[in-house]
């Protein structure tokens, strides 16, 4: 049996090196979150925002744009044969779940590193909420690449992927949804960032991230089976 | 395991998709060393015969041993120990031929100098050296199936599960891929082909699938 780290080290880099050759996911991820920055900013016709809304609309456009990113995860592998290559190799095949959560995720950071300081520049009044705002995301990032993983390893054999994805995933992404947003809120309140329940609700999104990468630790050898 | 003792041992098994069998009842015994062609017209479960003893595809019934290990529940023990050569290269196509090849060594646990060596050697046996460093989805479909024989037989694997080996294949690639996935003492094969006669010298036992029917093991 091959060590799981190895394993995981040579899928994770695989992943990032056709990514970086290709640029297939992350370039439309980006380019659909400024565009849905974009549309908020005339379609709301407000040049600055705070509190609930401000968080709605910067989740909700992540959220969405990761989705672009979750429906190519597996994409090489359903085109190339791929996954019978994994399959055919003496790897413990958690280490494939591991591999394309962390790549899912090092996608959302880059993501969101590219993106967020636009949402800043069109929305907020001062960058002061910016650093706690990373670590939510962060947190929020880690859930949505495990169930995104899982999500993804589903439907890519579906003819419905497309559908299959955002129709499965957002069912399950509302818990996250409603901790993100609630830990965002107050970091963008009106005045200055508030840190009202943040606790509570990066504990919310750390229960959240555990719940699915055991969940995905467990199943993810059998969705790769027969 | 020892020279003689069967590589492959199959009682009844059967495959079915949904309410259709794609095989029905295969019996065969196969000893190491030993190479089987399976024959048959399109739709006989070729294909699906190869996928359930590469461990991809999970019998319906029936009793399967591959190399020692009951399918499906020992599965694990026999990955890594097989190489598959099927319709798909199962190569990335935005990688080059080397990059593949070292993806794959490094899933089957080969270090990195062994696995430096073994593909450079592989690429010049496959006359694929000039060509390593380009991307998959240039090549044409016959270098693309001189790579997939390169991976293969990559871990060398004690069963080689080939189905049209020469597909795509000019004469001289024909010729360096018998070097690569031809009869040796050590090597158990499985061969699928649509050109029996191609075959027929280097086999030592043939199987005949129908559509529908019993399967007919013979000794060639």
């Amino acid at each position: 049996m091959t060590p799981s780290r190895l394993a995981f080290a040579v899928l994770l880099g695989k992943d990032l090196r056709t990514e970086l050759r290709t640029l297939q996911s992350l370039p439309a991820m980006a380019l659909f979150a400024v565009t849905t920055f974009v549309i908020f900013r005339f379609g709301l016709d407000r040049t600055s925002l705070s509190g609930s809304l401000a968080a709605g609309v910067l989740w909700a456009t992540l959220l969405f744009a990761a989705i672009l990113g979750i429906n190519r995860l597996f994409v090489a592998e359903r085109e190339e044969g791929g996954f019978d290559a994994i399959r055919l190799a003496p790897i413990d095949r958690t280490a494939v779940f591991a591999a394309k959560a962390t790549a899912l995720l090092v996608y959302l950071l880059a993501l969101e590193l590219a993106v967020v300081p636009v949402f800043a520049i069109f929305f907020l009044d001062s960058a002061a909420a910016l650093p706690p705002l990373l670590l939510v995301l962060l947190l929020a990032n880690v859930g949505l690449a495990a169930t995104g993983t899982l999500i993804s390893s589903m439907a890519v054999n579906s003819r419905a992927r497309d559908l299959l994805t955002p129709l499965v995933l957002l069912p399950l992404a509302v818990p996250l949804s409603i901790a993100a947003t609630g830990a965002i809120e107050p970091l963008l309140a009106l005045g200055g960032p508030g840190y009202d329940r943040f606790g509570t609700w990066l504990a919310v999104l750390g229960l959240y991230d555990l719940i699915f990468l055991l969940v995905g630790y467990a199943v993810f050898d059998f969705l790769l089976e027969d | 395991m020892s020279a003689g003792e069967a590589a492959i041992e199959l009682r009844g098994l059967r495959r079915d998709y949904g309410e259709r069998a794609a095989l029905a009842g295969v019996d065969l015994s196969l000893r190491r060393g030993e190479t089987l062609l399976v024959v048959g017209p399109n739709g006989a479960g070729k294909t699906t015969l190869l996928r359930v003893l590469a461990t991809l595809l999970r019998p319906s019934s029936g009793a399967a041993r591959v190399l020692g290990a009951a399918l499906p529940g020992e599965a694990w023990k026999v990955r890594g120990r097989i190489g598959l050569l099927g319709h798909d290269a199962l190569l990335y196509r935005d990688l080059s031929g080397r990059e593949n090849l070292r993806f794959h060594a490094r899933l089957h646990g080969i270090g990195r100098e062994a696995a430096e060596t073994r593909i450079a050697e592989l690429l010049a046996a496959a006359g694929m050296t000039r060509r390593a460093d380009d991307r998959v989805a240039e090549l044409s479909a016959g270098m693309r199936q001189r790579l997939a024989i390169c991976r293969c037989v990559l871990h060398e694997p004690e069963l080689l599960l080939l189905d049209e080996p020469d597909s795509n294949l000019d004469s001289e690639g024909r010729e360096l891929a018998q070097g690569l996935i031809g009869p040796a003492p050590e090597r158990t094969r499985v061969l699928v082909s649509h050109d029996p006669e191609r075959f027929r010298a280097e086999c030592d036992q043939v199987l005949r699938l129908g559509v529908g029917e019993p399967a007919e093991a013979v000794v060639a």
